[in-house]
């Protein structure tokens, strides 16, 4: 139990999937500038990235290992992951609409996002079990969604700022990105 | 005006070069930037899979129906995808280890798909395949040119075919910063802000 809680906390923070890995950079740049969609697209990490995490798991224990058909596995998971996808948001549109009121645009976008797909080939790599697989995707889910929340918050302050021209908007947001990473760099140690 | 075949390809080297112009594919320019050696290795391994996916999908472009055209551009980037990582696997491997998951990334690393549904879907085979050229190797230069920065700065040598090669004299200081996690996002910022000043917006 305690390694279990001691991972978790080595996820979210020390070895945080956005600032740390760098993964999912593309959608920590691209919905960071408000802290709406940030927070909607943190959710919906969170949602898809512990059902891809089990449905590729799953995929990679019971279809591609019996059958020796590993070297497919990129394609099998982008696939998964995108069927994934698709039926979730069709599923919360006809069941839960006030949820897909709040993750829908953003559920599309997760198809592309690098860190669902990455997640699912640390957890393969590391060759973790179930219950792992399935803190350790949460737990980078969170870490990826505590990290977007808090950039977004120190990015709507930015546009209070005077900034210099050649800096504006993507290279300034890097360049906090960069400090925000050396406070979660700070953590490595700890656990 | 159509632009000339040669058009196409220069526009990927400066007026729209990845990831600087069109910010796509950022993971692993932060990730491999670390050393020159896993930077061009990235490009190369783009350049492939990005020519080759742009010229099977400008072949299909008729073919595939518009409805469900953003999951065959996914099917055959993974395709080559799959192709340059057995590869590597083969014949690079120090360098396959190195690059780790960042190989299968290159999936939805956005610039095959960006380039996929903005390019080559609309082309002929000659243009995508410029396209995906020059998108390709401009997005090695910007590669190598960032970890050439990083790993100069940050260990005062360059490692190339695994030996390190000593530019700065002995009385430098490393800048480890660079080469850590923060310094990716950093470096990447400046040299995004020198990009700005220098081109035209």
């Amino acid at each position: 139990m305690r390694d279990l809680v001691l991972f978790t906390i080595s996820c979210i923070l020390l070895n945080n999937i956005l600032l740390i890995q760098y993964l999912g950079n593309c959608p920590f740049l691209g919905t960071s500038k408000r802290m709406e969609t940030a927070t909607g697209m943190a959710m919906a990490v969170v949602f898809v990235l512990v059902l891809a995490g089990m449905m590729t798991w799953l995929a990679r224990r019971y279809i591609l290992v019996p059958y020796d058909l590993i070297y497919l596995q990129t394609i099998v998971f982008i696939l998964v992951i995108a069927a994934l996808v698709q039926f979730v948001e069709m599923f919360l549109k006809k069941s839960i609409p006030v949820l897909y009121a709040g993750l829908g645009i953003y559920l599309p976008l997760i198809t592309t996002n690098c860190a669902v797909l990455g997640v699912c080939l640390i957890n393969v790599k590391e060759d973790y079990g179930f219950v792992k697989m399935l803190v350790s995707s949460f737990a980078y889910a969170v870490g990826f969604g505590l990290a977007l929340i808090l950039f977004a918050g120190v990015r709507e302050r930015i546009l209070l700022a005077r900034v210099p021209r050649p800096m504006q908007d993507t290279a300034i947001g890097l360049v906090t990105a960069g400090l925000l990473s050396l406070t979660f760099f700070a953590f490595k140690g700890m656990v | 005006m159509a632009k000339t075949i040669v058009q196409e390809f220069t526009k990927g080297l400066w007026s729209e070069i990845p990831p600087f112009r069109l910010v796509l594919g950022l993971c692993p320019t932060l990730a491999l930037t670390k050393s020159v050696e896993n930077g061009f290795g990235m490009g190369v391994a783009l350049t492939f899979v990005l020519v080759c996916s742009n010229v099977l999908i400008a072949a299909l472009r008729n073919v595939i129906p518009s409805k469900v055209r953003i999951a065959c551009f996914i099917i055959v980037v993974a395709t080559f995808v799959i192709i340059v990582e057995l590869m590597m696997q083969a014949y690079t491997y120090s360098l396959y280890e190195k690059m780790g998951i960042f190989i299968p990334l290159i999936v939805v690393n956005c610039i095959p798909l960006g380039r996929a549904e903005a390019f080559a879907s609309k082309n002929g085979i000659v243009r995508s395949a410029m396209d995906g050229l020059g998108m390709g190797i401009g997005y090695t230069l910007s590669l190598s040119t960032l970890a050439a920065f990083r790993e100069l700065f940050g260990t005062g040598a360059i490692t190339l075919y695994e030996k390190p090669i000593q530019i700065m004299g002995p009385s430098f200081e490393p800048f480890s910063f660079l080469v850590e996690a923060p310094g990716a996002f950093v470096a990447l910022g400046l040299m995004l802000c020198v990009m700005n000043l220098l081109g035209k917006k």
